[in-house]
């Protein structure tokens, strides 16, 4: 025991006096949390549209100013050719072309029934589907405007219509920054911890102390726990300044269940996570090697966590890596947890598999990890 | 009878078809200043990193310090000290911290740790340099501090890889005063060096030539044996002996 007290004052003193390691763990949390949710923000405003008006109508004019009005079209080009537009679109310069054909409005009032014309640069799928159904909605609106002005009231009803009014739960708002900040959280407490602990092992191994410290009696669950105890510690303090400091005094972020929840869960990932980052330095040789294995690994977590992607529409094939994710799970139970105030019961599952990850990645390396050659 | 700390027989380290060290005997007696010499790559450091426990001898038997080298591990290494040729110490801790932490792995008491530390940096006339990170000290110095924390828990046996790479002569002189005065305490010396000048300190000297050990024996001996005038002879008639066998 006094053996793990002398090796975690060594390993403080030598965190604290890195000078490349203290921004990491102090300025990194802050810095990413506040610039990552605004680049990660899915709603779509200023989508470019052009629109071809061969019209020239009252009803022309209005359906225009209406989608300007609506805050997410900037009209870029107001013209007569489709030409000119298309033109635009391959200069990207306009993402949505409406074609108002002539005769819009006259046909509108005579025949009750007209067609315009949408067409969408899908380079980006999300801008473009996003962006047509903006459109398709507008005209709606528009379409049941015109249809109140000119119909008489009573005649209306008989047309049956179903109105669909919906209701925002656990995010009533849609705020998009209450979504993505507590999965960014996780992905921060994951890179600041297996990284770090990875590369400090590895660091003896390259400058060679770990040679003095393997002809020591020190015991080998010592010695890794003399390494896993303060980046456990670190990972714990960056979860709190972020959770704390910029989740809730930036994005105003109070999580709805139990703080104590998910301080229990962060306590379990940290060592799955740490026991992985002992696993990388246990196979690697020099800190370039481990740096290289673990930012693989952090580019899969990453992406295939949930946290940008939705994991219900992938494939099979990717379902199966998600599930094989730690991060998948901490990110899930975060905004369970800050969002819908979900419960110890509601989790129970990923507490298990969580502690399926920590005991698989402590035991492998713990097994890999040789004091003689 | 001396009493013997360091007892071989045939031990033997194999790499796939490598023989590292083949059949090495030998023994070492309590307080002797034993030199283990060899060219690059004879197998002294393989023979080495075995003695210390550090690697697992393929077949033979050893017993340091009474302990056996394939059971008795960790038994070893609470009774050896073990200095590297790359630098052991931590250079981003100052002295004391250093003295301190490897005191405290091997079980000294803080009183112990103080007193030791104290007369450990008297004695190497470091009373300035204590708030020092050890980076930032000379070789020579860093070298002489890294014996004196090798052998701060009073081990039976302490094992030097070339612990004077690179020094001056004057800190190698002050490096081997240290030595001496280990030994004098009744600290056994297990060292490998290429300086021949540092060889004739030795009491005892092996020559190991293909993983082999060809001579044992004290310098003076050696050098009549050889019909050398230095150790520097001795060296080159056996290293000889190595291209011969390599052709």
């Amino acid at each position: 025991m006094r053996m793990l007290i002398y090796l975690l004052q060594k390993e403080f003193k030598q965190i604290f006096r890195n000078k490349a390691l203290l921004p990491m763990i102090f300025a990194m949390p802050i810095i990413q949390l506040l610039v990552m949710p605004l680049a990660a923000d899915y709603e779509i405003k200023n989508i470019n549209i052009s629109v071809i008006d061969h019209d020239h109508s009252t009803f022309s004019t209005g359906l225009t100013q209406k989608i300007v009005a609506s805050g997410y079209f900037k009209l870029v080009d107001y013209g007569n050719s489709y030409k000119n537009s298309l033109d635009l679109i391959e200069k990207n310069l306009s993402d949505v072309i409406l074609e108002i054909p002539r005769g819009f409005e006259k046909n509108l009032q005579k025949e009750n029934n007209q067609k315009v014309f949408i067409a969408v640069n899908a380079i980006n799928g999300t801008k473009a589907s996003i962006g047509g159904a903006y459109l398709g909605r507008i005209i709606n609106d528009f379409n049941a405007d015109i249809r109140s002005e000119y119909l008489p009231q009573p005649k209306q009803n008989t047309i049956p219509v179903i109105k669909i009014s919906s209701s925002n739960w656990f995010n009533p708002f849609m705020n998009y920054t209450f979504f993505m900040v507590p999965g960014i959280l996780v992905v921060l407490v994951t890179m600041v911890c297996a990284y770090l602990c990875s590369l400090n092992i590895v660091k003896e191994k390259e400058i060679g102390t770990i040679e003095q410290i393997n002809v020591t009696p020190i015991k080998k669950h010592y010695f890794i726990l003399g390494k896993l105890i303060p980046f456990w510690v670190i990972g714990m303090f960056v979860f709190t300044i972020g959770l704390f400091v910029v989740g809730r005094l930036v994005y105003g972020i109070i999580p709805l269940g139990s703080i104590a929840l998910i301080y229990a869960y962060l306590s379990i990932y940290l060592v799955a996570l740490l026991g992985l980052g002992l696993l990388i330095s246990t196979y690697s040789e020099t800190q370039q090697q481990a740096m290289s294995v673990a930012f693989f690994f952090m580019m899969i977590f990453l992406l295939m966590s949930g946290l940008f992607t939705p994991i219900e529409s992938m494939p099979e094939w990717a379902k199966t890596i998600a599930a094989l994710n730690p991060v998948t799970y901490f990110i899930e139970v975060m905004r369970m947890v800050v969002l819908k105030g979900s419960g110890i019961k509601d989790i129970k599952m990923h507490f298990v598999y969580m502690i399926g990850f920590g005991l698989l990645f402590n035991i492998w390396a713990i097994l890999n990890y040789k004091k003689t050659g | 009878m001396k009493e013997i700390v360091i007892k071989t027989e045939k031990l033997t380290k194999q790499f796939g078809n490598f023989i590292a060290a083949n059949e090495i005997s030998f023994e070492v007696y309590k307080g002797e200043i034993f030199g283990f010499l060899g060219a690059n790559g004879a197998g002294k450091t393989t023979a080495m990193r075995m003695l210390c426990g550090l690697s697992r001898p393929t077949s033979g038997n050893a017993t340091i310090a009474g302990f056996d080298v394939y059971r008795q591990t960790e038994e070893i290494k609470k009774n050896i000290g073990y200095m590297s040729q790359k630098f052991s110490l931590y250079e981003d801790l100052n002295i004391l911290e250093n003295i301190r932490f490897f005191g405290g792995i091997y079980g000294l008491s803080r009183q112990e740790i103080r007193e030791k530390s104290e007369k450990l940096i008297d004695q190497l006339g470091l009373e300035m340099e204590v708030k020092k990170l050890v980076g930032e000290l000379p070789l020579g110095w860093k070298q002489k501090l890294a014996f004196s924390v090798a052998i701060l828990h009073e081990p039976s046996i302490v094992f030097l890889d070339e612990p004077t790479g690179g020094v001056d002569p004057v800190t190698r002189r002050q490096f081997w005063d240290l030595i001496y005065e280990a030994s004098d305490r009744g600290i056994t010396i297990f060292v490998t060096t290429h300086y021949m000048d540092e060889a004739e300190y030795c009491n005892r000297v092996s020559m190991m030539v293909d993983g082999k050990i060809e001579a044992l024996d004290t310098p003076g001996n050696l050098k009549m044996k050889y019909a050398a005038n230095s150790m520097d002879g001795v060296f080159y008639e056996l290293a000889r002996g190595a291209k011969r066998k390599a052709d």
